[in-house]
């Protein structure tokens, strides 16, 4: 009976419980003026002092933003986003250089503890080295030295620009060019930072490199953006968390991430998307806008994208493989869950144009409360693909009556040699195993909780340990109430 | 950003076609129809043709048939002679009450335009019935109509003719009803639209043909309707046999009640464009359908399967089985799209998507779509494109059969998921023997009707030794 009570006292807390992580910090902003124009563009690249080639990047995606007209195929409402309304560039205060983590701000230091990312921790126990991006701009990198012994370069995008200026300019906007949507075209016009990591020849990057990313100020768009280049037999693992505080208007996120593998190289990128999903009415919330693309160019090169997606209002992102060398291999692995008002409309895409080229799709949709959940996805196998092999799962599992489970998947094969498998499944949970946890004297609670973790294991596994601690957690979380 | 739309000069000959006929169009017309004709032409005049830009009109480039000069034909044909002499078909082992409709227009003597069977089976000429049952008029016509597009809003302005079938309730149709759909004439186009209505526990076997006679281009655009009441059973075959050079849409809308069964079997054979719209509406519980299709194209040929499934209420099934085999540079697109409204639990829905490519420049692009709004459902999708199995050929070829027979025999037993399902077995044998052909290359072209090409007295046989076996 106590037992009963106490699960019940979770389960209130978990389902009536505010967004653990709605905070706001205060930290001073060095903010751009609402609005976007060419000024604004001018603004951000002058603050960080950019050459003249990004500048000229930046406007003639801003030019082409503005020729553009915002995508309206995906299954998600809102309310039209005024671009003219948002803070395009927000930066904390410039202090002086730090060298320790005793120097940082005490006050976000607590932020840090807050979020239960401990940098001294994760220092010290996991040996993951922490790029934490506090709206837009890198406040601390941590790992540098480890790093610098095997010539890895890994550090903010703007720092990038200002040391590694022919790397950027060679990579940037060669995956996701500027004209290739307009999420795409916008953060090429004003994106304000990210993490740049190069992976010389030959090297197995001995840590896991993580960015967590959080958007602070209020009305700040965050526009983040990623380069991950693997040089020929490079390997590292990255990984990208995000939280971010309550807030009551929606803050758009319309961030990319580019990826290149060579010969023999790479890459795993592994997500955790926890940004605030809106309150329990449907009311505030991210919009995550995301463009993420990796291109395996080299032979035998691979790129795996594993992601966790919980948080954010609405969801709009396609992490995407072009298999361009022989023998190259893209996967991607997908947990979504959407609950409340949350919509997600996410998949992948896998271009098959090398010979020999595999890749794998798992995804797993979760749908509670009166959300919506997508699966989109394209595999495209193009005429000279010779044996080319693509295998497709998409499972949706469905948590009341009110929600929503989507499956749009498009197979397009032009290789008389591919051979491509799409299977999908939607359905709830099945009564059968309800029945059967319950009779073990495991209560209705537990079992679901047992059983979506079981459903999502697939995808959990392929996470680097600290993420699949954190998002089992999550899972947990956004997951146990909404049934019952 | 306003988007200018290129106007094609067949659209704007549709325009001043309407403008210019529209007396004559509407001449047989109640009120309810004309005013319904208008309406569409206004939405064809703001829509004009699908283009590739619109999400289901994607993979299918009509471009060249927009840009052909066609002839618009809407004339009544008189009854000269037979059909027999314009069109042979004769069905072997079993017959068949033909209904044939000759460029766009009910074929038949004036006496048999519209006929009343002893058990109360109304059939004949659509544009008959408009006059003499507008009571059916009233209550079907145009009612259900899904996912308009330009083709639909023309066909609804411009179609004056096809077939209507009435089933009274409770008749069983012993007969099989065969609709013979032609064209005989060069370069026109036709907007042609059947009405089919099945009383409460009627039944109904329909085989729907469609043939091409001669080797001239054409543009035939169809819309079929479909109603079924409670615990009607309808059995459709669609046979689609046309030459190269002839676009055929073939839009079917079928609204189902309570208990009723629905099947359907799309064969399509050979065609330059072929594309089937299927709209099951389940608005009754306890509704089921099973929606089969096959296609074998070939050359520069072209076929689009788009099945949409609707679950409107709860405790429906509905199964989805498409096939394909592709060669040379022919191109197939399946859209398969369940949708399950909230609160229609107890749904099962099922889709799955087959093809093989055989060639380098064969192509398939195939999207089978889900999206449910309800919880206590089973649904699942698959789809794949692949080769014939290797350690299978390697098998047979290994027991003494040759690589040609053994492939042949891989293929047929791919294509026979679908042809098995076929109840009428007369009907099936001559269909099996069809695909034999076609699968040979025997079949490329053909110039008569379709069922017309199998010679019962000499069956299509593989050439294997079973003793080797």
């Amino acid at each position: 009976m106590s037992d009963k009570k106490k699960d019940k006292g979770v389960l209130e807390e978990v389902t009536t419980g505010e967004y653990k992580y709605g905070f706001v910090m205060d930290i001073e902003s060095d903010q751009a003026v609402r609005g976007l124009t060419e000024e604004t563009v001018r603004f951000i690249s002058k603050k960080k002092n950019e050459p003249e080639w990004l500048l000229e990047f930046r406007l003639k995606a801003f030019r082409h933003w503005l020729t553009l007209e915002e995508p309206d195929w995906a299954l998600l409402h809102h309310p039209p986003i005024n671009y003219q309304d948002i803070i395009y560039y927000s930066a904390p205060k410039p202090k002086k250089e730090l060298e320790s983590l005793d120097e940082v701000d005490p006050e976000l230091l607590d932020t840090f503890n807050k979020l239960g990312i401990s940098l001294e921790e994760q220092k010290r126990l996991s040996g993951v080295a922490v790029d934490a991006v506090i709206d837009s701009v890198s406040v601390k990198t941590t790992f540098q030295d480890t790093l610098a012994k095997h010539d890895i370069i890994f550090c903010s995008i703007t720092d990038a620009v200002q040391n590694y200026p022919d790397l950027v300019k060679k990579y940037l906007g060669t995956v996701v060019p500027y004209t290739d949507n307009y999420f795409a075209a916008l953060n090429s016009a004003v994106f304000s930072d990210g993490s740049f990591c190069y992976i010389p020849k030959g090297v197995r990057c001995p840590i896991e490199l993580s960015t967590y990313f959080r958007i602070n100020a209020a009305n700040t768009g965050q526009f983040e953006r990623t380069l991950l280049i693997a040089d020929e037999g490079g390997y590292v693992s990255y990984l990208e968390g995000c939280t971010a505080p309550m807030r009551d208007e929606n803050q758009l996120h319309a961030a990319i991430v580019e990826i290149v593998t060579h010969d023999d190289a790479e890459i795993k990128y592994s997500t955790v998307q926890n940004w605030y999903p809106g309150s329990k009415e449907g009311k505030g919330g991210i919009y995550n806008f995301v463009t993420k693309r990796g291109l395996c160019k080299g032979r035998n090169s691979k790129i795996s994208w594993t992601q966790v997606e919980t948080g954010s209002a609405i969801t709009w992102k396609y992490p995407s493989c072009i298999l361009m060398g022989d023998n190259s291999v893209g996967e991607f692995y997908s947990v979504a869950v959407t609950n409340n008002y949350q919509q997600a409309d996410t998949g992948t895409k896998m271009i098959h144009i090398g010979k020999n080229t595999k890749s794998t799709i798992i995804s797993k949709g979760i749908s509670a409360g009166k959300s919506n959940n997508s699966y989109r996805g394209l595999v495209r196998v193009t005429q000279k693909a010779d044996n080319a092999r693509n295998y497709s799962q998409c499972d949706s599992l469905l948590l009341g009556d009110q929600c929503g489970a989507h499956t749009f998947p498009y197979i397009k094969t032009g290789n008389d040699t591919a051979i491509v498998e799409h299977e999908a499944t939607t359905s709830k949970i099945s009564d059968d195993q309800l029945f059967y946890c319950q009779q073990r004297g495991i209560d209705m609670e537990k079992a679901i909780g047992l059983i979506v973790n079981g459903y999502a294991k697939q995808v959990l596994n392929k996470l680097p340990m600290e993420f699949a601690v954190e998002a089992q957690k999550l899972l947990a979380i956004t997951l146990e109430g909404s049934v019952g | 950003m306003e988007k200018v739309k290129k106007r094609y000069p067949l659209e704007e000959k549709f325009i001043r076609h309407f403008t210019g006929h529209s007396d004559e169009i509407s001449r047989h017309d109640l009120p309810k129809v004309s005013r319904m004709r208008r309406e569409a032409m206004k939405d064809f005049q703001r829509s004009g043709f699908p283009h590739n830009k619109m999400e289901r009109w994607r993979n299918t480039d009509l471009e060249g048939i927009y840009e052909t000069d066609l002839e618009i034909f809407d004339r009544e044909i008189p009854y000269e002679k037979q059909l027999s002499e314009i069109f042979l078909c004769e069905v072997h082992g079993f017959e068949t009450r033909v209904l044939s409709v000759l460029n766009g227009s009910f074929y038949s003597p004036e006496t048999e335009k519209l006929t009343v069977d002893e058990n109360g089976v109304i059939v004949g000429s659509l544009a008959r019935a408009m006059q003499e049952y507008p009571e059916f008029i009233e209550r079907h016509y145009g009612e259900i109509m899904e996912q308009r597009d330009g083709f639909k809003s023309l066909n609804m302005a411009l179609a004056t003719d096809g077939v209507f079938i009435y089933v009274p309730d409770n008749v069983v149709v012993d007969e099989t009803f065969q609709i013979i759909n032609i064209l005989n004439k060069p370069s026109l186009v036709i907007n042609v639209r059947n009405l089919v209505i099945l009383g409460k526990n009627a039944k109904l076997r329909l085989l729907h043909c469609d043939d091409s006679v001669n080797h001239h281009a054409g543009f035939i655009n169809k819309v079929n309707e479909v109603f079924l009441d409670e615990n009607a059973e309808l059995e459709l075959y669609k046979l689609q046999n046309l030459n190269d050079e002839t676009a055929l849409l073939n839009q079917t809308s079928i609204h189902q009640s309570a208990n009723s069964r629905l099947k359907i079997d799309a064969i399509s054979l050979n065609g330059g464009m072929i594309r089937n719209e299927i709209f099951d509406l389940m608005n009754g519980s306890g509704a089921w359908s099973d929606i089969r299709g096959l296609y074998l194209m070939d050359q520069e040929q072209h076929v689009d399967n788009q099945v949409n499934i609707y679950h409107n209420v709860p405790h429906c099934d509905s199964n989805q089985l498409f096939k394909g085999i592709l060669d040379n540079e022919a191109t197939a697109v399946f859209n398969g799209y369940i949708y399950v409204k909230r609160d229609a639990q107890q749904t099962n829905a099922f889709q799955r998507n087959a093809n093989i490519l055989l060639a380098k420049t064969a192509r398939v692009d195939t999207m089978p779509h889900l999206e449910i709004y309800a919880d206590d459902v089973q649904c699942s999708h698959g789809a794949s494109v692949g080769q014939l199995d290797n350690e299978a050929l390697f098998y047979m070829m290994q027991r003494g059969i040759p690589f040609a027979d053994a492939r042949m025999l891989l293929m047929y037993a791919f294509a026979d998921a679908v042809i098995d399902e076929i109840s009428i077995e007369s009907l099936r044998i001559n269909i099996e023997d069809m695909v034999k052909r076609r699968l040979r290359g025997d079949l490329s072209i053909c110039d008569r009707c379709v069922l017309h090409c199998s010679n019962p007295d000499q069956p299509v046989i593989f050439d294997i030794d079973m003793s080797k076996i």
